[in-house]
């Protein structure tokens, strides 16, 4: 079973060929048997798993089944999680029980869904490789020695190698669509604001977006319906009203318009990535869509400007991690001053520290107007050069990565190289668009993935292009030998 | 040339809400520490803001009463710090585009001049928690009860020159925030703190460095702690000195004042539009709305009070300054059928008990309409104006409405002639020596010399005889 | 722009960061080549820009003023380092 995407789980649960239990049992089973390797899942909430897995089949037999009932599901260890350790990847919260659940959590299971446990990532998702996690790095499954992407790296990883059907993610970067591409797996980070924040931890407030990670579009257009709509408690998260994504995919794509922005073709990009990357636009063509030339001038700045908005707000949504409420304390702080220097430097790695003190130079007095207000106005040329570039056509198109996943521990020391991985999946951000990765193939064995990237809340036509591109290729269920049955 | 000095205030104002600015924990004073600190209120990882209507609503009221341009479109910034109190370790405030932009408040002074104080703007943020120092051997404790509370900061230009103007102002501050209803006007509770910037100059120089003394929270602590400081200054320049600019702590107990530890990056708060709000747009529709329901503000029922009650200046400012002091003086004056004399009773006898007591007319044990009784008592002539005080006394005692007590206690003037007369024959036939001497006297003497007879009449009715009355026949007797 | 050892230690006390001297040396030349990168932005011609500090042009929701939220105290210590009286612990502050 564990080798069926989540939407045949559905229906093979709803045809009762097999129950919550003994799904969810499959899938623990499979974690035990290749955690160790993967390094995918922080916590494993197995016995919890399996009597929500009971509740689930017992709400079934009462006809009360939900959307996505008895559907094992991980959670990226960023989202709050009551009583169940929200660690975020970092020592700081090792030790951290939420004291709640996120929004996104407390739908899934409203909506029937079972916490296999919460995966791994990189430290409060700052990294693209899920190398910064205190928690140790996670594993590629087509390659152990190469990386998932990040920072959902685990969330990837446990997709992938079949250790969950389907997991959450997110995305303030590219953190959802560089480690499905590099796991070759499908993920949605949806428009900014279609999804609420309440109770994911903050990285970068005004980029950060929760999303499915699954095996294909359809599972993820499932997913998205359960995650997706206007919560209260998050200022930020938009009151439309929510498309329905599973009957959006009709599969039929005649007449869409497909842009390619010559941005994500560079000189530079490795020739078989950019082959991949055609492969999908014929594929696409021969459904019926057309292809239109466009062009992103302003994306150019977006690695820059990313790197001083993002770390701006992280220097700031990281000051209450103080060691005072919660959290890692150091032992026996000789005053006030101590406490915080100490509690911080231990609790937090090497790239978060960066990342603050990157944030707040920006920010500082003398910098605020070279770093901080040049690059929100850079954000909104890039923001404009979407929407007339949405004025030609209907999504975009392009690699997600400019490579393929990479040997662990091979950009560890240059940071900048590092935040080159993320090069086409930033500008996403900050527009506020809503993007997918979906897997196109393989180079030497390793997933590839392509980007698509939609216009505001047009996440149903995204889905349906990916849906349309997964009827006529199988890439998405090529699943990595990892040894073992379930 | 004489000193003069600058003096510009930066007020924080407790908004009267029931909920916190950006969560839904109640604001209620006096609670458990950490009771009434919510999710977001102690910064749980992943929570998120979310603001009150009524805090904005409290703020537009506040700029439509100072005839403030309110901003349509205003901003929430966070302003970085650490400190235990400080849960997020940023503080939520306005900066760039504040919710109440410049306005005006004038003032009166005791001798009946006026002076426009120019508010330069003001803006909304979230109070901190509480750092207690007591109780924690050696450790501090921190309670974040307060974290949250929603605030308006008020600064205005540096537009007063003497302590007795800042506190007039602070006093007519409160008159506007209670009047409106956004504040309950509550110090002792910090419901409304100053800062004050104090700098001092030659006449004609330009602007010396200021030092700001922090969290004044009574008038009298406000007044005396200026005071302190401009004597400070002026020595300290005068001695050849410089003044450093920096925050100092006033101790009202001691009435001395000290530097704060200087933080070495206290001016690097890393200002910028905090990412999980948006911008904050009223409409003009909702201005007008709110402009509409706002109440009879303290300079127009002053003017009210002088103009249709004939009240003298200096009561008129003093009874509109409150709502409460307002409300009462109405009620009073229709029960009593007298404004004035209302008023008179208000600032005498009821204020100094108040005042003695540490309460509010709205906690005055003497309602309106027993004050309005009194009065009428006094005006129809049941009682003289000395038994009135004593009738005020029991009332206040809580012994029933003044009729009841005039009457239990028989304390009703005696007015009847026949009865004043024979007291009156009584005592002129028991002090014969008395009065053969009034009899010899000249007219200068004889008035002097009249009290005496006065006081035996009032000795032998309790004082409850009719003054006129007594004198009138105490004339005719005597100069028979 | 580089950024020498001396801002670092400046720019780590207000992150209330500890960064020693040998660390201090490695990190002014990690932040000096992310600035680096980040200096491309002064190419960029945004003169008449303003900026855009949310993807989403959209106004901020209000709240009724009702309370919604329960006491959390007895949680709350549970997950605090150091908690006495109902309070969090710090070592002493002086102001």
């Amino acid at each position: 079973m564990i080798d069926l995407t989540l939407t045949e789980l559905k229906d093979a649960l709803a045809r009762g060929d097999f129950s919550a239990r003994e799904l969810t049992a499959a899938y623990l089973q499979r974690i035990r048997e290749h955690n160790g390797t993967l390094n995918a899942y922080i916590t494993v909430t197995e016995e919890q798993a399996l009597a929500a897995a009971d509740a689930s089949d017992a709400r079934r037999a009462r006809g009360e089944a939900g959307l996505l009932e008895g559907l094992p599901v991980a959670h990226k260890d960023i989202f709050c999680t009551r009583d169940v350790r929200t660690s975020c990847g970092s020592l700081m919260l090792d030790t951290f029980n939420a004291p709640y659940d996120a929004t996104v959590v407390a739908r899934m299971a409203d909506a029937g869904a079972i916490m296999l446990g919460k995966t791994n990532m990189d430290e409060f998702a700052m990294g693209s490789s899920n190398e910064t996690s205190y928690y140790g790095p996670v594993r590629n499954p087509w390659d152990t020695a190469r990386v998932p992407g990040g920072s959902s790296g685990g969330a990837a990883a446990a997709v992938a190698g079949r250790l969950a059907p389907a997991a959450t993610g997110t995305d303030t970067g590219g953190s959802i669509r560089q480690p499905a591409a590099l796991c070759g797996v499908t993920g949605l980070k949806p428009t900014y604001g279609r999804v609420s924040r309440w109770g994911m931890i903050a990285f970068a407030s005004s980029l950060d977006q929760a999303g499915p990670m699954a095996h294909t579009a359809a599972d993820c257009a499932l997913l998205l319906q359960a995650m997706a709509g206007h919560d209260d408690k998050d200022s930020t998260c938009v009151n439309e009203p929510v498309t329905d994504y599973c009957a959006a995919l009709s599969g039929d794509i005649s007449g869409l318009t497909i842009g390619l922005p010559e941005e994500f073709f560079p000189d530079d990009l490795d020739g078989r990535i950019a082959d991949a990357t055609q492969a999908v636009v014929r594929v696409l063509e021969q459904r019926g869509a057309r292809v239109a030339k466009v062009s992103l001038p302003s994306v150019a700045l977006s690695v820059p400007a990313y790197y001083v908005i993002a770390p701006a707000e992280a220097s700031s949504n990281l000051s209450r991690f103080d060691g005072v409420r919660y959290g890692h304390r150091c032992d026996d702080p000789a005053d006030l001053m101590d406490l915080y220097k100490r509690s911080r430097s231990e609790g937090f790695g090497e790239e978060v520290k960066r990342r603050i003190l990157v944030g707040t130079y920006a920010l500082s007095h003398g910098y605020y107007d070279a770093y901080y207000l040049r690059a929100q106005k850079v954000r909104r040329l890039i923001r404009d050069d979407f929407k007339r570039a949405f004025e030609q056509c209907d999504v975009l198109l392009g690699p997600t990565s400019p490579e393929l996943a990479f040997a662990l521990g091979s950009k560890k020391d240059d940071p900048v190289t590092m935040y080159m991985a993320d090069v086409f999946t930033i500008a996403v951000n900050l527009a506020g668009l809503p993007a997918l990765s979906m897997p196109a193939g393989f180079i030497d064995g390793l997933p590839v993935g392509v980007q698509l990237i939609g216009n505001y809340f047009d996440e149903g036509r995204l889905l349906n292009v990916a849906h349309s591109y997964q009827q006529e290729t199988e890439w998405h269920r090529q699943a990595p030998a990892l040894g073992g049955t379930a | 040339m004489s000193w003069e000095t600058v003096i510009g205030l930066e007020v924080h104002v407790q908004l009267a809400t029931r909920t916190k600015i950006f969560s839904g924990a109640s604001t209620a004073f006096g609670a458990e520490p950490n009771s009434q600190a919510c999710l977001i209120d102690m910064a749980m990882p992943g929570t998120l803001p979310v603001v009150n209507h009524e805090a904005i609503r409290n703020a537009v009221r506040f700029g439509l009463a100072i005839g403030a341009k309110i901003n349509q479109r205003s901003v929430f910034e966070r302003k970085n710090y650490f400190y235990p109190d400080l849960p997020k370790g940023y503080q939520t405030t306005q900066l760039e585009a504040p919710i109440v932009g410049a306005g005006e408040v004038e003032i009166r002074l005791e001798d009946g001049s006026t002076r426009t104080v120019r508010i330069h703007h003001a803006h909304l943020e979230e109070d901190a928690g509480k750092s207690l120092h007591e109780d924690f051997h050696g450790m501090t404790g921190i309670d974040l009860n307060r974290a949250g509370t929603p605030l308006i900061e008020i600064v205005t230009e540096p537009d007063m020159r003497t302590a007795e103007e800042a506190v007039a102002f602070a006093r007519k501050l409160h008159a506007l925030v209670t009047s409106i209803g956004i504040c309950d006007g509550d110090m002792s509770q910090g419901s409304m703190r100053f800062d004050v910037n104090v700098s001092v100059r030659k006449s004609g120089d330009p602007l010396g460095t200021r030092t700001e003394t922090k969290n004044l929270n009574s008038f009298r602590f406000m007044e005396k702690a200026i005071a302190l400081e401009i004597r400070r200054q002026i020595d300290l320049l005068e001695d050849g000195g410089t003044v450093q600019q920096e925050t100092r702590l006033y101790n009202g107990d001691s009435n001395t004042a000290r530097a704060m530890r200087t933080k070495e990056d206290a001016n690097d708060y890393r200002y910028f539009p905090c990412p999980d709000l948006l911008p904050v747009e009223i409409t003009e529709d909702d201005i007008e709305a709110l402009r509409a329901s706002l109440p009879e503000l303290p300079d127009a029922r002053r003017d009210r009070f002088t103009r249709d009650f004939g009240l003298p200046d200096y009561d008129a400012e003093i009874i509109s300054a409150s709502r409460d002091m307002s409300d009462y003086f109405e009620q009073a004056a229709e029960h009593a059928g007298d404004a004035k004399l209302a008023a008179n009773w208000m600032l005498g006898e009821m204020s100094a008990r108040l005042n003695a007591e540490e309460i509010g007319i709205g906690k005055s044990p003497v309602s309106a309409a027993h004050l309005g009784q009194l009065i009428q008592r006094i005006k129809d002539g049941t009682i003289s104006s000395k038994i009135a005080k004593q009738v005020f006394d029991a009332c206040w005692q809580g012994n029933g409405s003044p009729d009841e007590i005039i009457e239990r206690e028989g304390l009703k003037q005696v007015s009847d002639t026949g009865e004043l007369e024979k007291i009156v024959d009584g005592i002129i036939a028991d002090n014969a020596e008395q009065v053969a001497a009034f009899k010899a006297a000249d007219e200068k003497k004889q008035k002097k010399m009249f009290g005496f007879f006065v006081g035996q009449a009032m000795k032998a009715t309790q004082g409850k005889a009719n003054p006129q009355q007594i004198n009138q026949l105490l004339q005719k007797k005597l100069q028979d | 722009m580089a950024i020498d050892q001396e801002t670092v230690a400046r720019v780590a006390h207000l992150a209330r960061l500890h960064i020693s001297e040998e660390d201090g040396a490695e990190m002014s030349s990690r932040l000096s080549d992310i600035l680096a990168m980040v200096d491309q932005l002064q190419q960029a011609d945004v003169a008449d820009v303003a900026p855009l500090a949310h993807p989403l042009e959209v106004t901020q929701p209000l709240r009724k003023d009702e309370v919604t939220e329960p006491d959390i105290r007895e949680q709350a210590l549970k997950l605090a380092p150091a908690a006495e009286g109902g309070c969090f612990l710090v070592p002493r502050v002086i102001e």
